[in-house]
């Protein structure tokens, strides 16, 4: 399809500018100037809406399609939060006003918001505080991490590794690394679950702690948790909890309860805030109480007299970690899903995303490999080696849904998984679309058998087919107004044959 | 049952059935007695419209009446409706990162043309698909800054928002990198100080245009003598601006960032906002954060990817260029939305307009007996007041005449406690304005 760019026609405008009413004409000394006009589009406001609208149509979504990606939650999204959202009285609130002397009595709204998403996020997870700051799941475990390494500065401690399963989520080790940590893998024992023989040789006075999910990746809760839990705490480690997998466990087990110290939580899946193709997101974390004191400022209190405020009197405090107060938006978001669930919608939740995810596995067990044979939490992990023996790989499996109309599970993750399909239905679907979603499996599979070729021209029913991602990598171009080919160093390693989903 | 859960009971024992289990508790049999919750204290649910006139009384607690002369980085410009009506469309705002590319052409292409967006406004060659906030885009500017020269020391202007100078701070507090700050003279960079910090050791200089007082610069000079020692320089900027103002581009600056907020994004009591970079293209496989890239499909059609994915967390894991993964790809289309509804001569417009009533404004306010206008460099739509009173004081005497008057720099400069910055953009009219510097003048009179 034509770019926005390639549509646009000199004079043509898509937005009037209001009329200066004031009788001056700001003017700047040349040298501060723009020697070369901007070249954005001359488009009309029709022009915009009918190609913004027409790439739009070039998606799936979840509002338009069905989305199991495993490790991903892709419930279905509410559309009053959104309403609430868009609310002038928040959308218009400068984020400045409550760092003005007695300023915070101009966002008492939004300050509520986010004290009382924080009581309730503590009760769920089982912490004592929680910090909104964090921008997106991967910065909320940097947000953790650097917690921890302010925690072991704070007690002497010389700690110089995180330790990290094989399976974890690759923001995990690249978290640890960023934050100063080298990482210590550990590779999965025979049932899938972190090798606590392993984890014993490799724990020691240097290991500032263990980042892991519980459900894990495999989608299997670890019953050993208090074990590990244990082992890490007695080398004054401490264990962060990945929240990617909470969706499992709301109102069956709290982090907190089990040993974790710290842990995130990605409000764009356990509480269903829109993935927006790729964030915005948001990442509060949950601290035990002896990391309180770390959290990021500032820190919402309430006064005795009822109102709330801005406290950044925490001189142990780690600091800012995002510019304000967290993606105030997608907080607000969450709350009010979280309202209108309550308990028993929490309980409902995770109860469904599971017994989705098991009628999934059973049904398709007979005809995928299934390494861990076992009930699964929300998720679980397929391997496609039995059709990738036929020359149908994961990947190929994937390209067959889309041209069906469904949006492929997670595939190559877990890494420690061969031709994983990771599957992640979660509980807003129902069964009709489940058991649609199980016979097209059950078609690719036996069309693995009868006819295998077919599945490197699909998809055909979008509106491209098969990408060439070496050609992208090689033949760089990023920006339409400058050819960005030919760079010096063409990748040797491009993995972009291969799509990973996490 | 909430209604988002569409399996009704009938369901519920089909499916049970299969899997060959009595009860939905059966399939939790791994959580031990000892690890269930301690307590799960959560308020029954409530309908949809319970919560929404709730949360809509808790709305009715904030100020958002103001008429703002306030900004600091987060500027209230116009949106225009067609933004929040297209940004609403389902297929875009549920629809998940596009690692599957011919399922999410729609979601690549509009990211493709918001990279090159970017970089005209900025005038560099490559961008990403954005960052999460202008404050942590500048935090991975300095870390992509520090891995391109292998050094560890940092050379920050002090007009760079305060707020990102302490974002850098608690990020980098484990690491071993040096800050040295260098002060602002009047108004501006002191390139005096720059100059004499330069050395081999030094990774990056970090600017700011217009820096946080509000002041214009050219940089060029700073950075001309920052690249005789291999230094990367990092401008942040302020995309409105860029509609009139030189460069970075132009500057010669390598990494550009910015807070992307002002490019049709509503103020949101501070997020989701919209973090960019650009670089030059020497740098690209250095870059954190997605990019886009196009490419040709099997039948030779045009199609977009995410590409050079061996710089990410998902493949490089702890060799990663940076842990980021959901980063704010729709706050990025919605940038788009703006920039491709503003278009070239409507951004150049809007920057001039924004010019023109922050002139007006200072002219007027010059007249208010008791304010002065710092007027040692040219400013955008932002500017100093030196009050005669404490500016914690005028501000808060001010919200009961309706106005956010502007933001005390006490809060953040030492020294600063009768100063505030004013900003003034195309969304405040004449007759506000006027009713400003009056209401202005009665409270300092009256203090």
């Amino acid at each position: 399809m034509e770019l926005i760019f390639e549509k646009s026609i000199p004079g043509r405008r898509g937005f009037q500018i209001p009329v200066c009413d004031v009788n001056v004409q700001g003017d700047i000394p040349p040298r501060y100037k723009r020697t070369h006009d901007n070249e954005l589009p001359e488009v009309s406001e029709v022009d915009v809406v009918r190609h913004f609208t027409r790439l739009s149509q070039m998606n799936f979504s979840v509002d338009t399609n069905f989305y199991p990606l495993g490790s991903c939650t892709m419930k279905y999204n509410p559309k009053f939060t959104e309403v609430l959202a868009k609310n002038p009285q928040f959308a218009d609130l400068h984020p400045l006003l409550p760092q003005l002397r007695n300023g915070e009595k101009l966002t008492q709204g939004a300050l509520q918001v986010l004290y009382e998403v924080e009581q309730i996020l503590c009760e769920i997870a089982g912490m004592d505080q929680f910090t909104m700051q964090p921008l997106a799941g991967a910065h909320g475990e940097l947000t953790g991490v650097m917690m921890m390494a302010a925690y072991h500065r704070d007690k002497g401690n010389k700690k110089k590794y995180i330790i990290v399963p094989d399976a974890a989520h690759g923001t995990n080790p690249a978290t640890a690394a960023i934050a100063g940590y080298a990482t210590i893998a550990i590779p999965p024992d025979e049932n899938g679950l972190l090798d606590i023989t392993k984890l014993k040789e490799k724990l020691n006075d240097e290991v500032a702690g263990v980042m892991m999910t519980n459900p894990d990746t495999l989608g299997i809760f670890n019953s050993h948790i208090d074990e590990i839990a244990g082992l890490v705490h007695r080398v004054d480690g401490l264990m962060y909890y990945d929240g990617a997998n909470l969706n499992a466990i709301l109102g069956r087990c709290r982090p907190g309860d089990i040993g974790f110290d710290i842990m995130h939580i990605n409000t764009h899946k356990t509480f269903t805030t829109p993935h927006g193709g790729g964030g915005p997101g948001a990442g509060p974390v949950g601290v035990k109480k002896k990391l309180v004191k770390f959290l990021p400022i500032s820190r919402v209190e309430k006064r005795s007299d009822g109102t709330f405020y801005l406290n950044y009197d925490y001189p142990d405090s780690i600091g800012y970690v995002a510019s304000l107060y967290g993606n105030f938006a997608l907080i607000l978001r969450a709350y009010a899903y979280i309202l209108l669930l309550g308990k028993e919608g929490l309980l409902e939740t995770s109860n469904h995303a599971v017994l989705n995810a098991n009628y999934v596995m059973h049904r398709l067990k007979n005809h995928y490999l299934l390494h861990y044979d076992r009930t699964c939490m929300h998720e679980c992990v397929f391997s496609a080696t039995q059709q990738a023996e036929r020359g149908v790989h994961a990947i190929d499996i994937a390209k067959f849904l889309i041209d069906r109309g469904m949006h492929p599970p997670t595939v190559y993750f877990p890494l420690t998984v061969k031709e994983a399909i990771m599957i992640e239905p979660t509980e807003t679907e129902s069964k009709q679309t489940l058991d649609q979603f199980i016979e097209l499996l059950i078609e690719a599979d036996q069309l693995s058998k009868t006819q295998p070729d077919i599945f490197k021209d699909l998809p055909k029913t979008t509106p491209v087919a098969r990408p060439d991602e070496v050609k992208a990598a090689t033949d760089l171009n990023t920006n339409f107004f400058v050819n960005t080919a030919k760079l010096t160093r063409p990748q040797k390693n491009s993995s972009a044959s291969i799509t990973h989903h996490v | 049952m909430n209604p988002y859960i569409a399996n009704t009971k009938i369901e519920v024992d089909e499916m049970l059935q299969c899997i060959g289990v009595k009860t939905i508790d059966d399939l939790f049999l791994d959580i031990k007695p000892n690890q269930r919750p301690k307590s799960f204290n959560i308020p029954p649910g409530e309908s949809e419209q319970e919560v929404v006139a709730y949360i809509n009384r808790l709305a009715n607690k904030n100020r958002s009446d103001l008429i703002l002369f306030i900004g600091g980085g987060y500027y209230d410009h116009y949106i225009p409706a067609a933004v929040g009506s297209l940004i609403s469309r389902g297929e875009f705002y549920t629809a998940y990162t596009p690692y599957q590319p011919e399922c999410s052409q729609g979601t690549l292409q509009a990211l493709y043309e918001f990279q090159s967006a970017i970089c005209t406004l900025t005038e560099m060659e490559v961008a990403n698909a954005s960052l999460y906030d202008g404050g942590t885009a500048l935090y991975e500017a300095v870390m992509m800054a520090i891995r391109i020269t292998g050094r560890r020391r940092i050379i920050m202007d002090g007009g760079v928002s305060p707020i990102y100078r302490t974002i850098l701070k608690s990020y980098t507090s484990n690491l071993d990198i040096e800050f040295q700050e260098t002060p602002v003279v009047h108004g501006q960079s002191d390139r005096q100080q720059i100059t004499k910090l330069l050395n081999e050791n030094t990774a990056a200089v970090i600017l700011q245009n217009p820096n946080f007082f509000g002041a214009i610069d050219d940089h060029t000079d700073i950075i001309e003598q920052a690249h005789k020692f291999g230094i990367l320089v990092i401008e942040s900027v302020y995309p409105i601006s860029l509609g009139l103002l030189k460069t970075p581009g132009e500057m010669g600056a390598d990494i550009v960032t910015g807070e992307g907020q002002s490019l049709g994004l509503p103020l949101n009591f501070g997020g989701p906002y919209l973090g960019f970079m650009t670089t030059r293209k020497k740098f690209i496989r250095k870059m954190p954060g997605r990019i886009v890239g196009q490419t040709v499909d099997i039948h030779g059609r045009r199609s977009f990817v995410n590409t050079l994915q061996a710089r990410e967390q998902h493949i490089r894991r702890e060799k990663a260029t940076s842990n980021i993964c959901t980063n704010v790809s729709l706050c990025a289309i919605q940038a788009c939305i703006y920039m491709s509804l503003l278009g070239k001569q409507g951004l150049k417009r809007l920057a001039q307009l924004n010019l023109d009533k922050a002139e007006y404004a200072k002219q007027v306010l010059s007249h208010v007996k008791g304010v002065e206008i710092k007027r040692s460099s040219p400013t955008f739509n932002e500017f100093t007041a030196y009050l005669s009173k404490d500016a914690n004081a005028v501000v808060e005497a001010m919200i009961n005449r309706g106005f956010a008057a502007g933001f005390p720099l006490g809060r953040y400069y030492k020294g600063m406690e009768q100063y505030m910055i004013v900003a003034v953009t195309e969304k405040r009219t004449k007759e506000e304005i006027d009713r400003f510097a009056e209401s202005l003048e009665e409270v300092l009179k009256e203090m």
